[in-house]
């Protein structure tokens, strides 16, 4: 298994990479941290003419305070760092409790955040918990930029709104509201596996203990990051209780995916798994936001 | 067409200088153009973990990076763990004392991936090392025998 021939660059600057996207378009690849689109290449399932190789833009790797108090990570940050980020744990909590679920180690070192994202693989976790988080991507070109919020950003299998001439360079996570708890959590066959399924909650409760805002995401049951809005709409302006959360769990599991059967699991397994999960991280979540 | 680029690439502590294709891998690098058999290839998809070599200090996959991007990079392969040519490193010595390996196929890969991880946590749980060598693939032993070495890599490594 060996990649086809392609051209090779290796911009330093932000600008050399956005003159390259620019000049070859459709035929150019942004290479990220490369541990989904070199084994792609390697299985020949793609065959880039050029590839603009963004690992010696060393400004697109940082992790930084926003002045919301939200976060900003720099594309091309290794989930390594991000995982072991005081800043994320602090301020991006589900982050943090995702990182370890990416992959394995290894894959870790190389992986970047802005490239999970452009990647947009439908049973990748931070597509789904940037969706979760509220976060919002930065796309630049020659033409100029634009913010794009991720529950945007994503249109269909590995698909995203970014144009051939666009570069994500920024993941801007905005911060939690007080009384605002998270969770994560996955089903995968094996550790570091891609999961089955995986759902990523947020809940704000209101200084009465109801749900002020619910953000329910599931991911591995569609075409990409699915928001379960009947789910969230279910518990909205309620107190997050046990029978609540039972409800909102089952109508997600019904009403908010269709997911597909393969060799890994049935449909009705992921509908099944989905529920389970979404109850799982409702109930964390809301644990969190009362402490 | 054929995209020629000269690397210089830092292997074991000796820096080599090639011209190669953008496309050859780095796993192809290290065995084809530098002759160290020792990184294992396997499943050249990122699945299985043999070809684990230390890239600038932390464990990567070499089948998934091309050998144009190590320019100016330092790695570690297997053959660069022992400290001479008459002493294993106390991983190698664990792996051999506590039967870590059958046929070895995939114990470079583990090794490379160990090294990191018990210099950076010298005293892992068993749950710790079990998620630690997650991403590398044994079909002969069952891992039971790799988890003991590890343990016991990590008590020589104490001392």
């Amino acid at each position: 298994m060996k990649p086809p021939a392609f051209k090779y660059y290796a911009p330093t600057t932000v600008e050399e990479a956005l003159a390259l996207l620019a000049e070859h378009g459709y035929d150019a690849k942004p290479l990220a941290g490369g541990q989904s689109l070199i084994p792609t290449m390697n299985f020949r399932l793609a065959a880039p003419a050029v590839l603009v190789d963004l690992n010696r833009i060393s400004d697109l790797s940082y992790i930084r305070a926003a002045d919301d108090g939200g976060v900003r990570v720099g594309a091309m940050t290794r989930h390594a760092r991000v995982e072991r980020d005081a800043l994320i744990s602090a301020r991006a909590p589900l982050v943090h409790e995702t990182m370890p679920h990416i992959a394995h180690p290894q894959i870790r070192n190389r992986g970047t955040y802005g490239g999970s994202l452009a990647h947009a693989d439908p049973a990748a976790e931070l597509p789904a918990v940037t969706v979760a988080l509220g976060g919002k991507v930065l796309a630049r070109s020659q033409r100029g930029e634009r913010w794009i919020p991720a529950e945007e950003f994503f249109i269909g299998l590995f698909t995203t709104v970014l144009e051939p001439d666009e570069l994500l360079v920024e993941v801007a996570l905005p911060p939690l509201p007080a009384r605002t708890g998270w969770a994560f959590d996955e089903v995968a066959r094996r550790h570091g596996d891609f999961a089955l399924v995986g759902a990523a909650g947020v809940i704000t409760l209101d200084d009465r203990g109801r749900c002020a805002d619910v953000r329910l995401v599931f991911m591995g049951v569609g075409e990409g990051p699915v928001v379960a809005r009947e789910a969230m709409n279910i518990l909205k302006g309620e107190e997050p209780g046990e029978e609540a959360i039972r409800a909102a769990a089952e109508k997600a599991s019904q009403a908010d995916i269709d997911p597909i059967g393969d060799v890994h699991a049935s449909a009705d397994f992921r509908r099944h798994l989905a529920k389970v999960l979404a109850r799982r991280v409702l109930t964390k979540a809301v644990e969190r936001a009362q402490s | 067409m054929t995209d020629l680029h000269t690397i210089r690439v830092t292997v074991n502590g000796t820096t080599y200088e090639r011209t190669v294709e953008a496309r050859m891998l780095l796993s192809d690098f290290i065995r084809h153009e530098l002759g160290l058999t020792g990184t294992h290839v396997g499943c050249e998809h990122g699945v299985c973990g043999a070809c684990t070599v230390l890239f600038d200090g932390q464990p990567v996959r070499s089948c998934l990076m091309f050998a144009v991007q190590a320019d100016g990079h330092e790695i570690m392969t297997v053959e660069g763990l022992a400290p001479d040519p008459d002493h294993l490193h106390p991983l190698q010595e664990a792996f051999w004392e506590a039967h870590g390996l059958q046929c070895g196929f995939c114990t470079p890969g583990f090794l490379m991936t160990l090294k990191p991880f018990l210099e950076e946590n010298p005293n892992p749980t068993e749950e710790e090392i079990r998620l630690a060598i997650s991403g590398n693939l044994c079909r002969c032993t069952g891992y039971q025998h790799i988890i003991e070495a590890v343990k016991l890599a990590a008590e020589k490594m104490r001392k």
